[in-house]
């Protein structure tokens, strides 16, 4: 923009920049969007219908009861999430347990399915309190969260 | 009687903000008005009053008083007092109050001190600033009420959780409020500049230093709530892209951007309308910021609040506000005359990038972190995290960070690039050099990479407007904006290094054994019980040595507290001046095995001294500006008197 350019003009040109800018980043974040956001699966909805192998995703549920191990180099340990349809992934996880990590309590991985089919877990969600549940599994079978609560904390 | 006291003195100060609002507003239409001048003093008795009831809850807070429903509900009398004290907003509703105790003081304050700004606008900021305010009494009064009683006094106490049992909760709640609330004063002027018309560089030199006070408040909160996150989650993160991290975020972002505006239009009389809507935005970010928090609609560590009445509330004011707020200055908009002009290579060309790049950055930060709630609205659930906010916010950060190393040595007004072509061949070589140099180093990451070439050159560009200069008659404001500048090459180059560099280990050793990370080999000398105030721990004794020389003791535990009980991981640090060892200790792996998580993060403390270095530019460039102010002032009263003195002697 020279001197020689009608400087009335100048704001509007200003303006013009700036939503042509706004806009790109608008079109570019959805791309993004599309692209990187992280899908949530229930172990039901993973069963039926897996991801890609290698494609980043999160897996909410319960630690089944009695599934929890540890393998013999004291860092990796696998468990089973299940939900109340009863369809169950295996998890392998490595890495420290969070806090409040139990089995029968729920729980939210983010990682991916390894070629073997096992969900290998980059990160680890557990409840952070007593009163707390991840949001995914709020409402995670159409029932209030309430009783989500209620099923979690009892195993069930 | 200390809750009664407390509570009697927060509908007090609503009823005076209700005044407030009333005698503003009704002296627009009646300058003269007796009304007009009750809106300074109720706005001063407000802000006394809501801080009578925010210490009558810290007094509640401290002697444990259980007959209260929050302290049951939060505190413990077995809790060290500085818990006790920093617990007072470790809950809903007393971060509601802190919310607006501080939003009160900040309108006592303007009412107190604001003496340039023409009257009437001063009249419409007091109301715009009562009309904000109300809305939040009334929410903490009708659905808030922090000081309830309870129909019996509890036993004991509920407890805090033990997360926020950490001196962060000290520090960086308080000032991440001052940051948030701070920006209603911006908010609240561009409301009242909007009402009345008059937008020029007076108004922006009123409003700058409120900006400037916000965005530093702001700028350490973020600093000191990344760190106590590193520290205190144990998972060696600093910033994880959580929905309630963009919220501190967003308004940092916008608040960036309205403080370089503004200084546009305090100099050369341009971006009028623009700095008008950044003042709306800037605390529109803060109450978006609040209602994510508060209504728990978003998955994050902060959500304690789950209360759908709360989040409906506090939506509703969000739209009035910042509704009412963008449709008026859709209405005048238009009204605010147009500034000066100025072409494309100049200072104002170089901010106005600034400002795009800014507001690009924030709207990409605003639709990841809203994407979620839109998605769920389809019923279908996702996380946005690091592999969508990292590349798509590089592509508008690097742009900027590479035109702020160099767009502070352009003139105002009109400039041409030839000029400073020196300086910025010498900024361009020494990025290219410092890329060319981490690529023949390793393997990293693109944007690590390009952060530390970035880093190099903007931390030398920074000094550039002091080259050539004596140093002694420099601004302090110019070395405030050198000190920031410089702070965010700083903080950048934290960044990428810690992303580059650090090397993680996890390993299961037995007592005695050692673990390699990076230049150090930590060795597990016992694991012992260990007990405190309110928990009790498993502890593990590390020995750390460094390439073999210096060696540090850490001491991570595995913390069982009992009220309320739950379990945390206590990380542990060995800080050298080239970054720091990060030891977290897990479960007994069997066979005698206890799991390590280890971390070497070479110059990861930069991240922090960087976000300090640019508060600190933020508070040189407060205090040039505030002397100047008063200099002129000064000088003012001076000639005022001259020309009083001549006109007493002129008849004789």
């Amino acid at each position: 923009m020279t001197a020689a350019l009608k400087a009335k003009h100048q704001r509007l040109i200003l303006v013009v920049i700036a939503l042509f800018v706004i806009i790109g980043a608008g079109l570019l974040a959805a791309y993004g969007l599309r692209n990187e956001a992280n899908y949530f699966y229930l172990p039901g909805q993973m069963a039926a219908n897996p991801p890609e192998v290698g494609q980043p995703v999160r897996l909410g549920g319960m630690v089944q009861e009695g599934s929890l191990s540890m393998l013999d180099d004291g860092l990796t340990v696998s468990f089973v999430v299940t939900d109340k349809e009863q369809a169950t992934v295996d998890v392998r996880y490595s890495g420290i347990l969070p806090d409040l990590f139990v089995e029968g309590s729920g729980v939210v991985a983010d990682g991916r399915i390894a070629p073997d089919g096992v969900f290998v877990a980059d990160q680890l969600l557990a409840k952070h309190d007593e009163n707390y549940v991840p949001r995914e599994l709020q409402g995670m079978d159409q029932h209030s969260a309430d009783q989500t609560l209620e099923t979690l904390e009892t195993g069930a | 009687m200390i809750a009664e006291l407390g509570l009697a003195a927060l509908w007090l100060a609503a009823a005076l903000a209700a005044l407030q609002l009333i005698a503003g507003a009704l002296s627009q239409r009646d300058e003269s008005g007796e009304l007009a001048s009750l809106a300074r003093p109720a706005a001063i008795m407000q802000g006394l009053l809501a801080g009578f009831a925010f210490i009558m809850l810290l007094w509640l807070f401290a002697v444990t008083d259980l007959s209260v429903k929050l302290v049951a509900d939060n505190s413990h009398s077995a809790k060290p007092m500085i818990f006790k004290l920093a617990g007072t907003w470790g809950n809903h509703e007393g971060s509601m109050l802190l919310w607006v105790t501080v939003m009160a003081l900040a309108g006592s304050l303007i009412a107190l001190l604001e003496r340039r700004l023409p009257e009437r606008t001063m009249q419409a900021t007091l109301a715009a600033q009562a009309f904000v305010g109300l809305g939040f009494y009334a929410f903490l009064l009708l659905s808030s009420n922090p000081f309830e009683r309870l129909p019996e006094p509890a036993l004991e106490g509920a407890g805090l959780n033990p997360l926020l049992q950490d001196i962060g909760l000290a520090f960086h709640p308080p000032t991440l409020y001052f940051g948030y609330v701070g920006l209603s004063v911006a908010f609240s002027f561009a409301v009242g500049a909007l009402l009345t018309g008059r937008v020029g560089p007076d108004f922006a030199r009123a409003m700058r230093p409120w900006v400037l006070g916000a965005w530093i408040f702001l700028t350490l909160g973020i600093t000191a709530g990344s760190y106590w996150a590193y520290y205190e989650l144990g998972w060696g993160g600093w910033w994880f892209w959580d929905p309630v991290e963009n919220a501190s975020l967003m308004p940092w972002l916008a608040a960036t951007a309205l403080l370089h505006s503004v200084s546009v239009l305090a100099a050369r009389d341009a971006l009028r309308a623009w700095t008008i809507m950044l003042g709306v935005v800037a605390f529109s970010m803060s109450m978006l910021g609040t209602f994510l928090v508060r209504s728990g609609i978003l998955t994050s560590v902060h959500a304690f609040a789950v209360d759908p009445e709360r989040g409906t509330f506090i939506l509703a004011l969000l739209i009035l506000y910042v509704g009412g707020a963008l449709l008026l200055f859709g209405l005048k908009a238009g009204s605010v005359a147009e500034g000066e002009r100025f072409s494309v290579t100049s200072r104002e060309g170089a901010l106005v990038f600034n400002n795009v790049m800014l507001s690009a950055i924030l709207g990409i930060v605003l639709l990841g972190t809203l994407y979620p709630l839109l998605t769920e609205a389809f019923d279908v659930r996702v996380s946005v995290g690091p592999p969508y906010f990292n590349p798509v916010g590089a592509i508008f950060t690097i742009p900027m960070l590479i035109v702020m190393a160099i767009g502070p040595l352009l003139r105002w007004k009109g400039d041409s690039i030839r000029r400073i072509k020196l300086p910025l061949a010498i900024v361009a070589a020494i990025m290219a050099a410092a890329l060319l140099l981490v690529i023949v180093m390793g393997d990293y990451s693109i944007l690590a990479m390009l952060g530390l070439a970035i880093a190099i050159g903007l931390a030398v560009g920074s000094f550039m407007p002091l080259r050539g200069r004596n140093l002694r008659r420099v601004p302090i404001a110019t070395w405030g904006m050198v000190v920031a500048h410089f702070g965010l090459a700083v903080a950048l180059f934290g960044m990428a290094s810690e992303s580059a560099f650090s090397e993680e280990r996890l390993a299961a050793v037995e007592i005695g054994q050692s673990a390699q990370v990076g230049p150090w080999t930590v060795t597990l000398d016992q694991v012992k019980p260990v007990a405190g105030p309110n928990w009790t721990a498993i502890q593990g004794d590390l020995s750390a040595k460094y390439e073999g020389g210096e060696t540090a003791i850490l001491k991570p535990q595995t913390r069982n507290f009992w009220a309320p009980e739950q379990e945390t991981t206590e990380s542990t640090l060995a800080t050298r001046w080239n970054g720091q060892l990060y030891a977290v200790i897990g479960n007994e792996a069997g066979q005698g095995r206890w799991q390590l998580r280890l971390w070497w993060k070479p110059f990861v403390t930069f991240i922090w001294y960087g976000g300090i270095l640019v508060a600190l530019g933020g508070l040189l460039a407060l205090i040039g500006r505030l002397r100047g102010d008063l200099k002129r002032r000064h000088a003012k009263a001076r000639l005022e008197e001259q020309a009083r003195y001549r006109d007493e002697e002129a008849p004789v």
